[in-house]
């Protein structure tokens, strides 16, 4: 693993390793060389199989991260491989030229964060939502409690059995007076 | 004037009690099904329930004038075979109206309520139920090959093709049925009730799990009243053919009821434990070894 | 009678290339128009049926309440609650529940679970092309007041506002007892006469629909699916 590790760092300029066990690593590459980097990993250090590809919201820092998990069968070891792009124009290169199955990861994506992915097949049609015209809802500025209050029709007299809760009015009952 | 309308009305007396005995042989074979798979199973009275429920349905939607005949000629053919059939022989109040041909024509009748019925549910409008009809009637199809040739064959033994003769040539024990006189056609005509009767492994048509599940996918409300209804004669009417085919008729009403539960439950007996065969599967299965069978029984009697 | 004014479809954004109204060259030249959201037989709106006298219909309420006939349907997590219950340990068929595959056949819809705006689109279809009289089945605490997923925004938070509900069944998913209790309840509110979904369906009509359409986008599909 570290050897992989260290090559790599060496070939792609990358940076931020973790090493989460023996068989999981993560490592931060820049956008432009992503594409490149997986490629070198799908077809010369025997990483064939993709797990995933997901996306993270750090609002905070204004940017996305994507990660794609990559499987090695004969070593059997993880390496993550992170992302980050700008939040505002949200694009990456789509790599479903490696495995197909990436298009379908891309579509979940570009719905529910907005991450468009040019050049991948059927990227606009509808997926998860059907008739959906507000922010993509997985993005952390969408308030998706006030969202389901205001189109669904809420029961009154929901009573939460929150544990925090239960267990505060437990011990400092005085408390709440 | 006056005896025809008293015969109607035995008829109908008898059409009476032969519903009401195939709802309930229905019934009884559910429940020996359930008791097979070691539960409960429906109370006997289901099927009456069944059927008052659909007849009572409020609304029901029509898709034309072919969609609305369908089940009349399903019902048309059921009631056509019982109308030609001798039920008890011996007996002039129920032996309906049996003449001297009826043996072709309850063959035909057979089919034509099929043929009805595909029409009807054709016009349904629903993709299912045309991929249904053309499974149904291609089954149905070579099902009746062997029946037909074992047929041919008890008409050139006996010499006749009135149902009344061949009983009446098989009174006088056991000797005397043609199980015994002319098994290969026996034996044709038995694999051929397997799939009549519509029971695995040839109940592909009308298994609720297959989603085309035949014509009546489209058909609800008091349609599928008439078709089950349709279904509880039929079953009995086929039974008591056989039966007077094969197994020497009946002369008194509890011999054709032992009798006519003895032949369906050869059906449900293999059905039990058998999955089902998909339509090309029965399709040759039927081509092969009872075609053969029946093609020895022609032979051995030209 | 259609609340989607034909006017302004074509600038609603979710209606589909194939949807929309247009002039075709026939084969031998014929110009014709083609609607292909116009429904030859869908263009009424659903009537109430009123129920016979009342002996006849308590009779009648009988032999429906121990003949039901549910939809194979399953909408969310709970329907995998009901293949156990044509097992031989809980039997629903000793009680007349027997699963048929259309809805043209069916007189019960269970909705288990939590239902979709996606599920709520083919769950209302399925609804409309069942006969009069039809009851609806809700299962688990989703149906009543959104249970586990009342801040999530693709589900529903209260069932009765789209569909007539007859009984609620709570519980989280329901055990095969609870559902079967559920079925013997709704056996009695049939036989007590009050089990009248389909003409509330009928009455308030209206107001269903408003509460469906605001939800449900893009309805590409006609008013009342008979």
């Amino acid at each position: 693993m570290k050897e992989i590790i260290q090559d790599i760092k060496k070939r792609f300029n990358c940076t931020d390793e973790v090493e989460q066990s023996k068989t999981q690593a993560y490592i931060t590459v820049q956008k432009e060389l992503a594409v490149a980097l997986i490629t070198h990993l799908k077809d010369i250090k025997g990483f064939t199989h993709l797990v995933l590809l997901t996306a993270v919201d750090w609002i905070e820092n204004n940017q996305f991260q994507l990660t794609y998990m990559l499987n090695n069968p004969t070593k059997k070891i993880d390496l993550g491989v992170r992302i980050f792009i700008d939040r505002e124009t949200a694009t990456m290169d789509s790599a479903h030229h490696l495995w197909e199955q990436m298009a379908t990861y891309q579509r979940e994506l570009k719905e529910m964060f907005g991450i468009d992915f040019p050049g991948s097949p059927r990227l606009n049609e509808q997926f998860i939502l059907e008739g959906w015209d507000n922010i993509p809802p997985y993005r952390r500025d969408f308030d998706t409690l006030k969202y389901a209050q205001e189109t669904f029709f809420p029961r009154e007299g929901r009573e939460t059995n929150d544990p925090a809760e239960f267990m505060k009015k437990k011990m400092y009952p005085d408390e709440e007076k | 004037m006056n005896d025809i309308i008293v015969k109607l009305l035995w008829t109908l007396l008898g059409l009476f009690i032969v519903l009401n005995w195939g709802l309930l042989m229905g019934a009884t074979m559910r429940k020996i099904v359930a008791r097979v798979a070691h539960r409960y199973g429906i109370p006997f009275y289901q099927p009456w329930l069944d059927l008052i429920k659909l007849y009572s349905n409020r609304s029901s939607i029509s898709h034309g004038v072919m969609f609305y005949l369908g089940p009349v000629f399903r019902l048309g053919g059921g009631l056509g075979i019982f109308l030609f059939l001798p039920l008890i022989y011996g007996s002039e109040h129920f032996s309906n109206f049996s003449w001297a041909g009826d043996l072709v024509l309850i063959l035909y009748f057979q089919f034509f309520g099929m043929l009805g019925m595909a029409l009807g549910a054709g016009e349904g409008g629903h993709p299912n139920s045309v991929i249904g009809i053309t499974r149904g009637l291609g089954q149905f199809t070579t099902v009746e090959l062997p029946l037909t040739l074992a047929v041919v064959s008890i008409a050139l033994q006996y010499n006749t093709l009135s149902i009344s003769e061949i009983v009446a040539a098989q009174q006088g024990g056991f000797q005397n049925w043609t199980l015994v006189t002319n098994p290969l056609a026996t034996a044709a005509a038995m694999f051929s009730l397997l799939g009549l009767f519509r029971h695995a492994p040839f109940n592909l048509v009308m298994a609720p799990n297959e989603v085309p599940i035949g014509p009546p996918t489209e058909y609800h409300s008091a349609f599928l009243g008439v078709l089950r209804t349709n279904g509880a004669i039929l079953h009995v009417v086929e039974a008591a053919l056989f039966m007077n085919l094969f197994f020497g008729g009946a002369t008194h009403w509890i011999e054709f009821i032992i009798k006519t539960f003895l032949i369906y439950f050869w059906s449900v007996f293999v059905g039990v434990v058998s999955p089902r065969f998909r339509i090309e599967q029965s399709v040759t299965w039927f081509l092969k070894i009872p075609l053969l069978i029946g093609i020895l029984a022609v032979i051995i009697f030209i | 009678m259609s609340e989607h004014n034909k006017k302004d479809m074509n600038e609603d954004k979710f209606f589909a290339e194939e949807n929309k109204k247009r002039i075709v060259t026939g084969p031998d030249g014929v110009q014709f128009e083609v609607d292909p959201l116009q429904d030859y037989f869908c263009d009424k709106r659903p009537v109430a049926k009123d129920p016979k006298q009342k002996v006849i219909e308590k009779f009648l309420n009988w032999a429906r309440a121990e003949s039901l006939w549910v939809l194979g349907f399953g909408t969310g997590c709970g329907s995998i609650e009901i293949p156990p219950l044509l097992t031989p340990r809980f039997d629903a068929f000793r009680y007349g529940v027997q699963m048929r595959p259309t809805p043209r056949q069916s007189s019960v819809l269970i909705i288990s679970g939590y239902l979709a705006v996606k599920t709520l689109k083919r769950a209302i279809r399925s609804y409309e092309q069942m006969q009069n009289p039809k009851y609806v089945l809700a299962l688990g605490s989703c149906t009543i007041n959104g249970g586990m997923y009342y801040d999530s925004y693709n589900t529903i938070n209260r069932l009765d506002y789209y569909l007539p509900v007859d009984v609620y069944v709570a519980g989280c998913m329901p055990r095969p007892e609870a559902l079967l209790a559920g079925f013997n309840k709704l056996k009695e509110r049939i036989k007590a006469g009050r089990a009248e979904g389909a003409n509330d369906y009928a009455n308030k009509f209206d107001w269903y629909k408003a509460n469906q359409k605001k939800i449900i986008k893009d309805w590409n599909m006609p008013d009342y699916n008979w």
